[in-house]
C-alpha cells in the first residue's frame, strides 16, 4: 500500500464526508471557554491528519509543539500570545497546515533566534493567511522542503540589527514557494541562506532594517512580481548563482549606504524587467559576472549603477537610465562590459539617419563618479559649477573614463 | 543712513534692471513648477540656478550700481550726512532691493503653487534665506572692489574676478587638494573648506535639507553631523554672517579713507 | 572768519596736487578760485567739504575744524561740477528728498518760478536735458538758506535768461552777507560776480586780491588778459 495513491485519498476524504464525525479525522474546537481550551493540550489529544478549529479569543501560550500531521487554522484571527518567552509555534512533523492566526509577542533572545513559527526537517508545510506581529524571527524554515508560504502578513517594529530578526528565512530548504507575502519592520524581509529552487513571487518588503530580500550561497532561485520599498537595501544578493530576477520594483531605498539592489560574487543571473526607482544605488555591483541586464528601468536613482571591483563579461541591453544624478560609476579604467541599445535621458546626440539609434556614441560615466570614487570625499562638490564644468569637459574629451565604456548605440526614443 | 537707503531703495525697485532680475525669478518659478509638478524637485533645480547666479548677479549689479552713482553719491557727500551712511545705505538698497526681487520672484509662484501646505516649505526657506545671504555677501564683495578701483574697467573686471574664483576655481583647488591629500583623513579639512567659501557653504546647508544629500554618503553622514544639528546650523549662519559684516566693515574702512 | 586753512597737502599717488596752502576766506565776499587745469581748485574745494581727505594740514569752517566731523556741512551749499543725479527719481522727488536729508527749511518755489522748472517737477531727471538738469541742480544749491556757497562752474549749459538769474541770485545772497566761492572758466563771468581772484597754481596760490590788485600787478587792462599773463609777471602775492 501506498500514501500516495490518490485513489485512496479520495475514499478517505468520502468517508469522513458520509461518517460526518471523528472516527479517522476528527476535527477539535478550542475556544477560551471550550472544553478544550489550550493549543497545545488539544494538539496532544489529537491524532494524524486532525483539524484544530480555533475560535476567536487570546491564547496565552508558547513553545507550541506540532509533532504530527495537523490542520490548525484559526477562525477571525484568534491571538495567539507568547508573552515574550520564547517561540510559539514549533512543528516538526510533515504535512502540517497552519492557516488564519494572529500570533504576538515572540520571545527576544540573544542566544536563540526565536520565531514565531518555525519549521524544522519537516515537508509538505502549509503556512498561510498568518498575522505575525511583536516578533522577533517571523517564519523560520529549518532544513523544511518542498512546502509554502503563502499569503501572511509579518509586521516588525524593528529599531537595530542586533536584537531584531528577519521575517521570513529559509535555511537549507529547497523547493519552497513563498508569495504575496508582505513583510515590514523586520531586519531582513526575506532571507535565504544555502537554500536552492525557491520562488518569490509577488511579495512586498518594506521598511525593513537591512535587506528586503537577502540570498547568501543559494542557487537556482527566481524572484518575480515582488515590490521592495525603503529597506536598508532592497535586495541584496551574495555569493549565489543562477538567480532569475524578474519584474520587481526597487523603491525608495534611500539612505547614505542604501541600495536598491546589492550584488556580490553573483555569476550567471538574469535581471530583467525591473523597475528602480529613487535609490540612492540603483544597483550596486561587486565582483559578479555574466550577468544579463535587460530591459530594466532605472529612475531618479543617485547612481543608477556603481560598479566596485572586477566585473566581467556583463552585458545592459535596452535599458532605460532616466534621470539619475549618476547612470554608470566605474572604479576602474578598465571596461569588460557591454553596453547597447539603452536609453539615456541624457544623451544629447542626433539621429540624422533616422534608425531611432543615436549616431554619437553615450558615455554613461561622469568624471565627477570617477573621482568620487577615487576619492570619496570629493562628493562634497555635488552639483557644484565647477564639477559641471569639468563633467561637460570630459564628456567632449574622454581623458580618465574607461575609452570603450559606452553605448554605441544608445536610442533616441524611450523604451517603452 | 536710513534716509539715503529708502531712497536708493526707491531708486533701484523702480529701475528697470530690478524688474528684469524680479521676472526672471517669477518666469523661473513657474516654469519649474509647471515642468516638475513637485515642490521639492524644483527647489533642487533652484539651487543650482541660485547658487551660481545669485553671487554673479550681486556683484555685477553692486559694481554696476556703485560706478553709476558716482556722481550721485558725490552730491551727497557735500551734504551734512556721515560717510559711512552714504555707503551703507547704498549698500543696503542694492543689497535689499535684490532680495526683495528673488524673495518675491520665487515666493510668489511657490506660494500659488500650495507651498505652505508642502513639508518643502523649511527647504524653501533655506533657499530664500541662503540666497539672500548670498546677495548681501556678493553685493558688498563688489562695493569693497568697486571703492578701491576708480577705474570701471578694473573694478568690474576684478569683481567678476571674484565670483569666478568663489563659484568656480575655489573648487578646483579644494578638488586638487582632497585629490592630493587623499590618504589622510580629509573630514575636518572638508568640512572647513567647505565653511569657508560662501558659495560651497550656502550649496551644502540645501544639499543636507534635501533628499539628496543621501548621496554624500559617509561624508555627507559628517557633515550631517555637523551641519545637522541646531549648533553646526548656528555656527553655518555665524559663518554667513561674517561674510556678510566682512565686506561691510571693509567698505566703511575704505570709505572713510577715500578721496572723491 | 569763514575758513581758514592751513598748510594743506594732498596727495594722489606719486602726484603733489597741493602743496602747503594757507588761505583765509572772509566772510560776506565772493571769492573766485581760478589756475589752469590740474593746478588744484577742484581738490581743494573738495577738501573744505571733507569730500578729499587731506594727508596733512588742517581746515576750519566757521570756526569748527572739519576732520572727522561732518555737521558743518550743513552750513554749506554746493553745486557740483557735473549734475548727474540718479535716473529714475523725478525732479520734485529730488527736491523732496535732498530736503529730507537736510532737514533744513528751504525756498525751492521761488527758484523753480525763477528758471521755469514747473513744467519738469513731473518728469524724471533721466529725461531731462543738459541745461535743465543744472538749473535743478542750481535750485538744490540756492534753497537752502546757509553762511556759506561753494558753486564749482556753475555755469555750464546755462542759456542766457538763466545766466542773468544766477548772476542776480548771486549778488542777492552776498547782500544777505553770504560768503561764496565759486570756481568757472569764464572769465566774464568771474569779472562781473568776484570781490577776490584766488589764484592757484601747480599746488599752492599764487596770487589772491582784488580784480583791481591784479590789474596792477600784471599791468593790464583787461582781466582775462591779466589771468592769462598772471604766471609770467612778478612774484607771489
Amino acid at each position: 500500500m501506498t500514501t500516495h495513491n490518490p485513489h485512496h485519498k479520495y475514499t478517505l476524504v468520502l468517508i469522513m464526508l458520509f461518517m460526518g464525525s471523528f472516527v479517522w479525522a476528527k476535527t477539535w474546537t478550542i475556544c477560551p471557554t471550550c472544553e478544550h481550551n489550550s493549543i497545545k493540550q488539544t494538539i496532544q489529544l489529537a491524532v494524524d491528519h486532525d483539524t484544530l478549529v480555533i475560535q476567536k479569543g487570546t491564547y496565552k501560550e508558547f513553545e507550541i509543539l506540532v509533532d504530527k500531521p495537523l490542520v490548525i487554522k484559526g477562525v477571525e484571527y484568534p491571538i495567539v500570545d507568547g508573552e515574550k518567552k520564547g517561540e510559539i509555534f514549533r512543528i516538526v512533523s510533515d504535512h502540517v497546515t497552519l492557516d488564519g492566526l494572529f500570533l504576538i509577542n515572540v520571545g527576544v533572545s540573544y542566544t536563540k533566534d526565536n520565531a514565531a513559527i518555525r519549521v524544522v526537517q519537516s515537508n509538505h508545510f502549509l503556512i498561510q493567511n498568518m498575522v505575525l506581529e511583536q516578533l522577533f524571527f517571523g517564519i523560520y524554515l529549518e532544513k523544511s522542503s518542498k512546502g509554502k508560504v503563502y499569503h501572511n502578513r509579518i509586521i516588525g517594529e524593528a529599531v537595530d540589527e542586533y536584537n531584531s530578526g528577519n521575517g521570513i528565512q529559509l535555511w537549507y530548504s529547497s523547493d519552497v514557494e513563498v508569495s504575496k507575502n508582505h513583510v515590514q519592520g523586520t531586519r531582513d524581509g526575506i532571507y535565504l541562506e544555502f537554500s536552492d529552487q525557491i520562488t518569490i513571487t509577488d511579495n512586498v518588503s518594506m521598511d525593513n532594517l537591512r535587506y528586503g530580500l537577502h540570498f547568501m550561497f543559494s542557487n537556482h532561485d527566481i524572484y518575480t512580481r515582488n515590490t521592495f520599498e525603503n529597506n536598508g537595501a532592497g535586495v541584496a544578493v551574495m555569493f549565489s548563482k543562477f538567480i532569475t530576477m524578474k519584474n520587481n520594483t526597487f523603491r525608495k531605498n534611500w539612505g547614505t549606504a542604501a541600495y536598491g539592489m546589492l550584488l556580490k560574487e553573483i555569476n550567471d543571473a538574469e535581471i530583467s524587467g525591473n523597475t528602480f526607482e529613487e535609490n540612492t544605488i540603483g544597483i550596486n555591483i561587486e565582483g559578479s559576472n555574466r550577468i544579463q541586464y535587460i530591459n530594466n528601468d532605472f529612475i531618479g536613482n543617485g547612481w543608477a549603477i556603481r560598479v566596485v571591483g572586477a566585473c566581467y563579461t556583463n552585458s545592459f541591453k535596452g535599458n532605460n537610465f532616466l534621470y539619475n544624478s549618476f547612470d554608470i560609476s566605474y572604479n576602474s579604467k578598465l571596461n569588460d562590459n557591454k553596453f547597447e541599445g539603452n536609453f539615456w535621458s541624457s544623451y544629447t546626440g542626433y539621429d540624422l539617419d533616422k534608425d531611432g539609434i543615436g549616431d554619437v556614441p553615450y558615455r554613461p560615466v561622469k568624471l565627477f563618479s570617477y573621482v568620487v570614487n577615487r576619492t570619496p570625499e570629493t562628493i562634497v562638490l555635488l552639483r557644484s559649477l565647477f564639477m559641471d564644468i569639468i563633467d561637460f569637459s570630459e564628456r567632449v574629451s574622454p581623458v580618465f573614463t574607461p575609452d570603450n565604456l559606452k553605448d554605441v548605440q544608445p536610442l533616441m526614443k524611450i523604451r517603452p | 543712513m536710513l534716509k539715503i537707503l529708502k531712497y536708493s531703495f526707491y531708486d533701484l525697485i523702480r529701475s528697470r534692471w530690478s524688474y528684469v532680475y524680479f521676472l526672471f525669478y517669477l518666469a523661473l518659478g513657474f516654469v519649474l513648477l509647471f515642468l516638475n509638478n513637485d515642490v521639492s524637485k524644483a527647489v533642487i533645480t533652484l539651487m543650482n540656478v541660485i547658487i551660481v547666479l545669485i553671487p554673479l548677479i550681486g556683484t555685477i549689479f553692486g559694481v554696476m550700481y556703485y560706478y553709476n552713482s558716482r556722481e550721485f553719491t558725490e552730491l551727497l557727500l557735500a551734504q551734512p550726512i556721515r560717510r559711512s551712511s552714504i555707503f551703507m545705505g547704498q549698500y543696503f538698497g542694492v543689497a535689499g532691493s535684490l532680495s526683495l526681487s528673488l524673495i518675491l520672484g520665487l515666493g510668489i509662484p511657490f506660494l500659488l503653487y500650495g507651498l505652505l501646505k508642502s513639508n518643502a516649505i523649511f527647504d524653501f526657506s533655506l533657499l530664500l534665506v541662503t540666497g539672500a545671504f548670498l546677495t548681501f555677501i556678493f553685493v558688498g564683495l563688489s562695493f569693497v572692489i568697486a571703492i578701491s578701483n576708480e577705474n570701471k574697467i578694473k573694478g568690474f573686471g576684478y569683481a567678476v574676478l571674484l565670483w569666478l574664483f568663489l563659484a568656480v576655481v575655489y573648487d578646483g583647488l579644494f578638488l586638487m587638494s582632497l585629490i592630493l591629500f587623499e590618504e589622510y583623513p580629509l573630514d575636518t579639512f572638508s568640512l572647513v573648506a567647505t565653511a569657508l567659501n560662501p558659495i560651497d557653504l550656502s550649496r551644502i546647508l540645501i544639499l543636507l535639507k534635501l533628499d539628496i544629500s543621501a548621496l554624500l554618503g559617509y561624508t555627507g553622514a559628517i557633515f550631517k553631523k555637523f551641519f545637522g544639528t541646531d549648533l553646526g546650523f548656528l555656527v553655518s549662519i555665524a559663518i554667513l554672517l561674517v561674510w556678510t559684516v566682512l565686506p561691510i566693515l571693509g567698505l566703511r574702512h575704505k570709505a572713510k579713507k577715500k578721496d572723491f | 572768519m569763514t575758513i581758514e586753512i592751513t598748510n594743506l597737502h594732498k596727495k594722489f599717488g606719486k602726484n603733489q596736487v597741493l602743496k602747503g596752502v594757507d588761505l583765509t576766506i572772509d566772510k560776506g565776499s565772493i571769492y573766485a578760485i581760478l589756475g589752469p587745469n590740474g593746478s588744484g581748485k577742484t581738490t581743494l574745494i573738495k577738501s573744505i567739504l571733507g569730500m578729499v581727505i587731506p594727508n596733512k594740514g588742517a581746515i576750519s569752517v566757521l570756526d569748527t575744524p572739519i576732520k572727522k566731523n561732518w555737521r558743518y556741512r550743513k552750513k554749506i551749499d554746493y553745486l557740483p561740477q557735473i549734475a548727474n543725479f540718479p535716473p529714475n527719481i523725478k525732479v520734485n522727488e529730488l527736491i523732496h528728498m535732498i530736503k529730507d536729508l537736510r532737514n533744513s527749511p528751504s525756498a525751492e518755489y521761488q527758484l523753480i518760478t525763477l528758471f521755469g522748472l514747473e513744467p519738469f517737477l513731473n518728469k524724471k531727471l533721466s529725461t531731462l536735458s543738459g541745461g535743465t538738469k543744472q538749473k535743478v541742480n542750481i535750485v538744490l544749491t540756492f534753497m537752502f538758506d546757509s553762511p556759506l556757497i561753494i558753486l564749482d562752474e556753475p555755469t555750464t549749459g546755462l542759456d542766457p535768461k538763466a545766466l542773468i538769474s544766477l548772476k542776480e541770485l548771486i549778488q542777492k545772497e552776498k547782500t544777505n552777507g553770504k560768503t561764496i566761492l565759486i570756481t568757472s572758466h569764464i572769465m566774464q563771468f568771474v569779472e562781473e560776480v568776484a570781490d577776490e581772484i584766488v589764484y592757484l597754481l601747480e599746488g599752492e596760490i599764487y596770487f589772491k586780491g582784488s580784480i583791481e590788485q591784479l590789474l596792477n600787478r600784471t599791468e593790464q587792462t583787461d582781466f582775462e588778459h591779466a589771468i592769462a599773463a598772471i604766471t609770467t609777471t612778478g612774484s607771489h602775492a
